[in-house]
């Protein structure tokens, strides 16, 4: 076996979310890592992938990455752009989106996130930007991929503020609030994936990414982490993955520098 | 009807101490120098509402204009907070900002039905969510037909509204291409609307049968700013300045290197100084 090519946690991260999405997916994809992950899928296996920013834009195919939701990119590759109202109303409740990708600044074990407060709401210690687009993301897509580095302070037994619904207090209770769509169906960090738990819905461990160690996942995760009976390793990324996402980060920083 | 008229003048028939107020635009076509005049006429007690508060607001904000920020994403897209806004709200500087939180869905539905002229909002959102908890503007309401439970919002009632767009012609009808945001809804949902334009034409051209376009009688004052949206940009006429929202988190970190930029961006300059942005 030949030595893997050398690559970055967020890397590895970026490329398993790509791999976790097809050709006939319909995509909600939010600024960052999504758009990272998102657009790699669609330069790679899924070319005929639907990427659709909040902004209005539907079926886009940015040559660059964009740093806004709203980049004059977006809207000249895409199919059509359609109003903010539009967007919500028609495509996002009208339940037309497979799959949301959303990240945020604190995720619990039950895979609700936090975009709003670090702290109490009203005395906050760290005034997040806010929901967004994400509190009915969370409710409205089929079903939602979370993607977040790692870590104690952003993995958390429980969220200071629930912004977007994950499985709420776990077991039923999506279906209890009357919402009908799955939910977060996985978590994909620098370190490892992680699925809810059929029945707890409790998010526990399926996957490591290569040299990652349980105790590096255990150090990294604010509640006692479960992992499942069976434990996948995570291939490795391919040359052409690497490759391909690279040019487009080089491709994105320098549009960022030429713009001025 | 529209009337043509000077930027300030414009901005001091629109935009009046006290109003709810919103400069509208969802990354493209936010009106930049239309918010630098309202800080130069030295607005005091707006109720500022927007979808995604950034800069402009940042840069109102810091400057004591608003009492309070109605809105679903406050930060820098893809940079980070806003300074400004973090200052004011968390340590009430240079006075104590109040805010009314809501989610993208539910702002995008209020605005709707401000246009159409409704009271309130329906739409199928805030489910296990917790600003349901903590604004008490948001409620629900059960479907006559199907026995839904469904959220509610007050609809967007606004005094005045201000906007940028690519053009408008002689008569005042302006022409919006691209992302539209809810501009349009934001200039139905107002008393008064002011609109910047990149340039005034005597025939709007070539478009779609289907094309963005606001009459003339849905506006109070237009006036051409070329390059009025810079940092943000106009679709087809500049890209939007990446650089300048990524050095903005440097400049508003700190009260003095912001009040600085103010004075020598703001305040000593007028509209003119936009045109440099303008490039087609």
């Amino acid at each position: 076996m030949t030595a893997p090519a050398a690559y970055t946690p967020t890397e590895m991260m970026t490329v398993v979310a790509a791999r976790a999405l097809g050709n006939s997916d319909v995509c909600f994809v939010g600024i960052g890592a999504p758009s990272a992950a998102c657009n790699l899928a669609r330069l790679t296996h899924a070319p005929d992938i639907t990427l659709i920013y909040e902004s209005g834009t539907i079926a886009t195919k940015p040559n660059v990455l964009p740093l806004s939701i709203g980049d004059g990119e977006l809207c000249e590759t895409a199919l059509t752009t359609v109003s903010v109202p539009e967007m919500f109303r028609y495509w996002l409740q009208g339940g037309r989106i497979t799959v949301g990708f959303l990240g945020g600044a604190q995720v619990d074990r039950f895979a609700n996130l936090n975009t709003t407060v670090v702290g109490p709401y009203d005395k906050p210690k760290v005034r997040l930007p806010g929901g967004g687009g994400a509190p009915e993301i969370a409710t409205s897509c089929g079903e939602v991929c979370i993607i977040m580095a790692q870590g104690k302070r952003s993995f958390v037994d429980k969220v200071d503020f629930v912004t977007s619904l994950g499985h709420g207090e776990g077991g039923d209770h999506r279906a209890r609030l009357g919402v009908k769509t799955k939910g977060p169906t996985r978590v994909i960090t620098d370190l490892c994936v992680m699925e809810p738990d059929p029945v707890s819905r409790e998010l526990t461990v399926v996957a490591m990414h290569p040299g990652v160690t349980r105790e590096q996942i255990v150090e990294n995760t604010g509640w006692d982490v479960k992992f499942a009976a069976k434990i996948a390793e995570t291939p490795p990324p391919s040359a052409q993955e690497l490759s391909v996402l690279r040019d487009l980060q080089a491709r994105t920083k320098a549009a960022i520098r030429g713009g001025r | 009807m529209a009337r043509f008229l000077p930027l300030s003048a414009a901005v001091e028939e629109v935009v009046r101490d006290g109003d709810t107020t919103a400069f509208e635009g969802f990354t493209h076509l936010i009106p930049y120098a239309a918010g630098h005049e309202t800080i130069r006429q030295s607005r005091k007690d707006l109720t500022l509402v927007r979808m995604t508060p950034d800069i402009l607001y940042d840069q109102l904000i810091g400057m004591g204009a608003a009492k309070k920020m109605v809105f679903s994403w406050g930060g820098n897209p893809g940079v980070g907070s806003l300074h400004r806004f973090r200052d004011a709200y968390e340590r009430g500087w240079p006075r104590p900002l109040e805010i009314e939180e809501h989610s993208h869905a539910a702002m995008a539905n209020a605005y709707e039905a401000g246009a159409a002229g409704l009271p309130f909002a329906v739409f199928r959102g805030y489910r296990g969510a917790e600003l349901a908890r903590v604004n008490p503007n948001i409620k629900s309401v059960t479907c006559p037909y199907t026995g839904e439970v469904l959220a509610t919002v007050p609809a967007v009632r606004l005094d005045s509204a201000v906007i940028h767009a690519q053009k408008a012609d002689r008569a005042g009808n302006v022409l919006l291409e691209g992302i539209v945001g809810v501009q349009k809804e934001a200039v139905l949902s107002s008393k008064r609307a002011l609109v910047t334009v990149e340039e005034i034409v005597d025939d709007l051209g070539p478009r779609s049968f289907n094309a963005c376009i606001l009459p003339h009688w849905t506006i109070t004052a237009i006036t051409a700013v070329p390059g009025g949206a810079h940092p943000s940009y106009t679709q087809g006429y500049y890209k939007r300045d990446n650089a300048f929202y990524e050095a903005w988190d440097a400049i508003s970190r700190d009260r003095d290197s912001f009040a600085a930029w103010i004075d020598a961006n703001v305040m000593q300059k007028g509209p003119g100084a936009f045109t440099r942005y303008a490039r087609k």
